[in-house]
């Protein structure tokens, strides 16, 4: 019999809620110890949730809603509660830490769905989509995980999968029914479909991009002087976010980096903070610490004073961001207009230029666009579009996508079918460590449904 | 009355094609074989098409021979016509097919068998298996006992065999011959559970009867290749054979009369292959497609029989009689033998070891269409390597398993013991992944060492084996260092065959390599040349030509030999192993794989149980290493 595991569920640092999920055995008889209602005879149904109080030897630990589970018809196929409670990691690590006191094992990371899987709740391609839901830091993700189970990859997988079968069984019947009247295909043809199957395994490779932004976020580095109003740009973005605020030590302990989420998808702000603050330092660091910070960034927002004219350190850092996607803002567009566009494009023609005034709070919707626009992100959120969001998925498309290339230089160089054929149904292969499919059994029952043969 | 009639190390049941080359793997390899048949007059019997080899089955053929089996050889013996198939398509999918001379391939094996030592050919059918203190008897139909070590079982369609035509049915082996009824009884009280397949034969019509003016004429290659590296190829005058088609009216006559036949009035409880579609199934599957191809092929050389391919059947004979008569050249067929349709009984064969020993009685083998197989190609192989196996156990030697990697016959085999079948099951090039080195050209390179190692390769051909092996590795070396001046006869050459012309020195080898230029063709530029076998050079220039793809190939063979390799110990207690789906252990238990990599091709057995199975195989190893 398995033990009983227990972790939180929820990604620290991210929600308002967390969650404890408990699998296993035990599970029940663990909760019921911890867990209580306004009822004396407290009774566990299976899919119910449940109000009630965590307790520990009398004392209130937290409000909570609990869910159960009862095997099978569970996420590990085992026994499962799981506890809702208020975020913060007090809290959280709190009741977890009574869980395990009560007879719980801290699981490993992923057991859960190691045990979904051996427990043959779910195949190979949706116990990635649940692993990214573990990770995924905002709504869009997990709407994207979601997707990614009902089998929306999937779906679109098995569709090239289809095309590839198409023109396999084609060739295969060439080839074991050499005699028979199977209409030969055609260099033509084959041409046609294998660059069709290269553009379908394209198209799904490059969503893979847009796919990692939406699952971790585009990076911001904001730079610029002292007194251009950084701070006053950051607090803008900020508002209404209710983000979490940590502390992480970069390279420098002086670097802060905060979330925000903007449109559904995080974004994490590089802040020169620290420089910000000690004015003795900055001459020393200059300009070449601040695009050593930024160097890891996404996207590079300089801050410009419009009311004061563009100084040397100006014009070196405009020169620097040249190769980087970058964005100038002009602040302060309430106050006297010092800094015109054309300064700034005469320096560095390719950058985006957006004139705000954080103090009047007017320009954050069009620095949140023009974001949006720099990552080329904006197409990318229609609801039915495939993302390919897990990094094992891209992997396997890529080889996949590899192999055609393969196949189509052959088809150039006249290299025999037979080693075509061989390079086509190597890509097929690939794409069934996502589906799961075996392609021999598929390429025969396609040939024999497809073609009248056999004597 | 019941005698005890002798003692044999291994008995065969059954001399069709797995029957032969059983029978003659064990008596070869210096084992006392006995092997039995209903009737003599039915050794190697092809009852179905006059012909061997083909897409695929060709290289099984080529793999037999090259493990020292027979039906290579005594196809070429009795070869009506040859063909090599699939020429333009690449070189592991070329195809040898032979048209057979029917009689003369039976009386060639018959005669082969009663002139190996060691090996006692009877008429006689067998009627019960009995182990008793794990010493296995057979007993004839007319009492006679015989003791032996190891059985094998090869009674193709023979066992319960069935025959339907329209609404008449008999029980009945092919071609009209007395069926093996008691034997499945006694299969059955041994513990061995059988299922029934069907499959289907077309009518024979006299050649006199036939119109050839309006079929096209195929004719056979104008040089023939043989089947046997031992062999060499030779000019001969070759029969035809002819193609014609259905006609609207065929279709007509077969929807009209389908509700005739057993298979759509449910008569027929066996399964039939996809492969092999009766015409009334092709009518009915494909009802769009207007005409059907029909082959007319020779049934020997002194016999005015002809096989009509695509046309097997199972419809009343007046139907049948209608449905040919409707064929253009076919129009006044006179019928020899009708079409037929036989069910029979087989196993399942995910019943037996790779070996194809049987997973729960030691010492019995099955082997053939018993198999649930369908072709002569297939059930040979089956044969050859049960018989291989039977005797390598007796001997207290290793067995011989080829996996996927080495031959077709480990396809077929893998795929039949590992994947399992719903129907009779047919070899095909798609099945293979690594095609590409298991080519036809190569199963000598790949097999015979094997071969001589069991003992069915001869000191002789062994040594002309690697006589032939060293001078290709020989020629390859040659053209990979055999420089190609720039000259003018050189550019002239090339330009000659729209190569591009070369500035530079150029190996030989790379010249080779591309597309438009063939070993033949350089010969204007290759002034060295030494006088090589065309088996040589061949094998040589595909080796060449195609290196980079092999190179790929045998690449994907190392990481499939990694998973091959790591062997499951055979006392594991799959039902009780920790993290494995319940399904995945009956599964595993019900199949014993042999190896990690076998384990992975069983449906059902997932990723992650692979994962469980190799943690589990880690700690099996610790735990022996630490006794």
């Amino acid at each position: 019999m398995e033990d009983t595991i227990a972790a939180i569920a929820t990604s620290s640092g991210i929600s308002s809620i967390g969650i404890i999920r408990i699998s296993g055995e035990n599970a029940f008889d663990i909760i019921k110890k911890i867990f209580k209602t306004k009822k004396d005879n407290f009774e566990i149904k299976a899919n119910t949730i449940n109000y009630g109080y965590i307790v520990d030897e009398g004392n209130i630990i937290d409000e909570v809603l609990v869910s159960f589970f009862v095997k099978p018809n569970s996420f590990t196929r085992e026994d499962v509660c799981e506890i809702n409670c208020h975020g913060g990691t007090v809290i959280i690590n709190k009741i977890l830490a009574l869980v395990l006191k009560n007879g719980a094992r801290l699981a490993n990371p992923g057991e859960f769905t190691q045990r979904a899987f051996l427990n043959g709740r779910i195949d190979l391609s949706q116990a990635e989509a649940i692993i990214d839901i573990i990770n995924s830091k905002t709504d869009k993700i997990l709407k994207e995980s979601e997707k990614q189970l009902k089998g929306n990859l999937s779906n679109e997988i098995t569709e090239i999968e289809n095309t590839i079968l198409d023109i396999l069984s084609d060739i295969e019947a060439n080839i074991d029914y050499p005699e028979y009247d199977v209409e030969e295909v055609s260099e033509r043809k084959l041409r046609e479909k294998v660059e069709e199957i290269k553009n379908k395994l394209l198209l799904l490779e490059n969503s893979f991009e847009t796919g990692k932004i939406l699952k971790e976020g585009i990076s911001i580095a904001l730079i610029g002087r002292p007194n251009v109003g950084k701070s006053s740009v950051l607090n803008m973005l900020l508002k209404e976010q209710r983000a979490i605020v940590t502390d992480i030590a970069g390279t420098t302990r002086d670097t802060i980096e905060e979330y925000i989420n903007i449109k559904g998808i995080p974004v994490k702000i590089i802040d020169t903070a620290g420089i910000r603050d000690t004015k003795d330092i900055v001459e020393k660091i200059g300009v070449d610490k601040s695009l050593e910070l930024v160097e890891t960034a996404d996207v590079v927002v300089l801050i410009l004073d419009s009311s004061s004219k563009l100084n040397k350190q100006d014009i070196e850092i405009l020169t620097k961001i040249k190769t980087k996607n970058s964005l100038v803002i002009l602040n302060k567009i309430d106050l006297n207009k010092e800094i015109t566009e054309k300064n700034i494009l005469d320096i560095n023609s390719e950058v985006k230029i957006i004139a705000i005034s954080a103090k009047e709070n007017i320009g954050k919707e069009k620095i949140e666009q023009e974001i949006f626009n720099i990552c080329n992100i904006n197409e990318v959120i229609s609801e039915n579009e495939v993302i390919v969001t897990n990094t094992r998925h891209k992997d396997v498309i890529s080889r996949a996508l590899n192999i055609i290339i393969e196949a189509q230089n052959n088809i150039n160089e006249n290299v025999p079918i037979d080693i075509i054929s061989i390079k086509i149904m190597e890509s097929l292969k690939i794409l069934g460590e996502i589906t799961g499919k075996t392609v021999s059994e598929e390429v025969i029952s396609k040939i024999f449904s497809k073609f009248c043969l056999g004597k | 009355m019941e005698y005890y009639a002798g003692k044999y190390d291994v008995v065969v049941v059954g001399a069709g094609h797995a029957g032969c080359e059983a029978a003659l793997a064990t008596s070869r390899m210096g084992l006392k074989t006995v092997m039995f048949s209903i009737s003599l007059e039915c050794i190697a019997n092809m009852p179905c098409n006059p012909n061997i080899g083909g897409t695929s089955k060709g290289h099984l053929v080529r793999e037999i021979d090259a493990l020292g089996g027979e039906m290579g050889k005594n196809a070429d013996k009795s070869l009506l016509q040859s063909r090599m198939l699939n020429t333009s398509k690449g070189p592991a999918v070329y195809s040898l097919r032979t048209q057979s001379d029917r009689k003369k391939y039976h009386q060639d094996m018959k005669h082969t068998l009663e002139l190996q030592e060691n090996l006692d050919v009877k008429q006689a059918e067998i009627v019960d298996i009995r182990i008793e203190d794990g010493i296995k008897k057979v007993v004839t139909n007319i009492g006679a006992i015989y003791e032996t070590k190891a059985i094998i079982i090869a009674t193709g369609t023979y066992l319960k065999g069935k025959v339907f035509i329209g609404d008449v049915n008999f029980e009945s082996g092919p071609d009209g011959v007395f069926p093996a009824n008691k034997l499945s009884e006694a299969l059955n009280r041994i513990g061995v559970e059988l299922r029934r397949f069907k499959t289907g034969t077309p009518a024979r019509v006299n050649r006199r009867s036939i119109d050839f003016s309006k079929m096209e004429e195929q004719k056979g290659d104008e040089t023939i290749i043989p089947f046997s590296f031992e062999n060499e190829e030779y000019k001969k005058e070759q029969l035809s054979c002819y193609l014609t088609y259905t006609t609207g009216d065929t279709h007509e006559i077969i929807k009209k009369n389908l509700h005739r036949s057993p298979l759509y009035a449910g008569d027929i409880e066996g399964v039939g292959p996809r492969y092999c579609p009766s015409i009334e199934d092709k009518i009915v599957r494909f009802a769009d497609k207007e005409r059907h191809q029909i082959f007319i092929e020779p049934m020997g050389e002194n016999t005015e029989e002809m096989y009509i391919q695509g046309m097997s059947s199972s419809l009343p004979e007046d139907v049948q009689l209608d449905v040919y008569h409707s064929i253009p050249g076919l129009e006044k067929a006179e019928f020899m033998r009708p079409a037929y349709a036989i069910e029979y009984d087989c196993i399942d064969s995910t019943m037996v070891y790779p070996t194809l020993e049987h997973k729960e009685i030691e010492g019995i083998y099955f082997a053939g269409q018993t198999n649930g197989s369908s072709g002569y190609e297939e059930a040979a192989a089956q044969g050859l390597i049960a018989g291989i196996n039977a005797a390598l156990k007796i001997q207290g030697k290793h067995p011989l398993i080829l996996d996927r990697s080495e031959a077709y016959i480990g396809v077929l085999i893998d795929d039949l013991v590992t994947k399992g079948t719903n129907e009779p099951y047919r070899m095909m090039t798609s099945r293979a992944e690594y095609r590409l080195l298991l080519r036809q050209d190569n199963a000598d390179m790949r097999l015979t060492q094997k071969g001589y190692e069991i003992g069915l390769i001869s000191e002789e051909r062994y040594n002309k084996f690697l006589n032939k092996k060293a001078e290709i590795e020989k020629e390859i070396q040659r053209l990979k260092t055999t420089n190609i001046k720039p000259n003018e006869k050189t550019n002239n050459f090339l330009e000659k065959y729209n190569s591009s012309k070369i500035e530079m020195g150029m190996k030989l080898a790379d010249l080779l390599k591309r597309t438009e230029l063939t070993y033949e063709l350089l010969e204007e530029i290759d002034e060295n040349r030494p006088n090589l076998d065309k088996q040589v050079w061949e094998e040589a220039e595909i080796e060449i030509k195609y290196e980079g793809y092999i190179k790929i190939q045998q690449e994907q063979v190392n990481k499939f030999k990694n998973l091959e390799n790591k062997k499951l110990p055979q006392d594991i207690d799959f039902l009780n192993l920790q993290g494995i789906s319940l399904e995945a252990r009956q599964k595993l238990d019900k199949f014993r794989p042999l190896s990690i990599g076998q384990a992975s091709r069983i449906s059902g057995i997932s990723p992650a149980d692979i994962s469980v199975l190799l943690i589990y195989l880690e700690q099996y190893k610790r735990g022996k290493n630490n006794e």
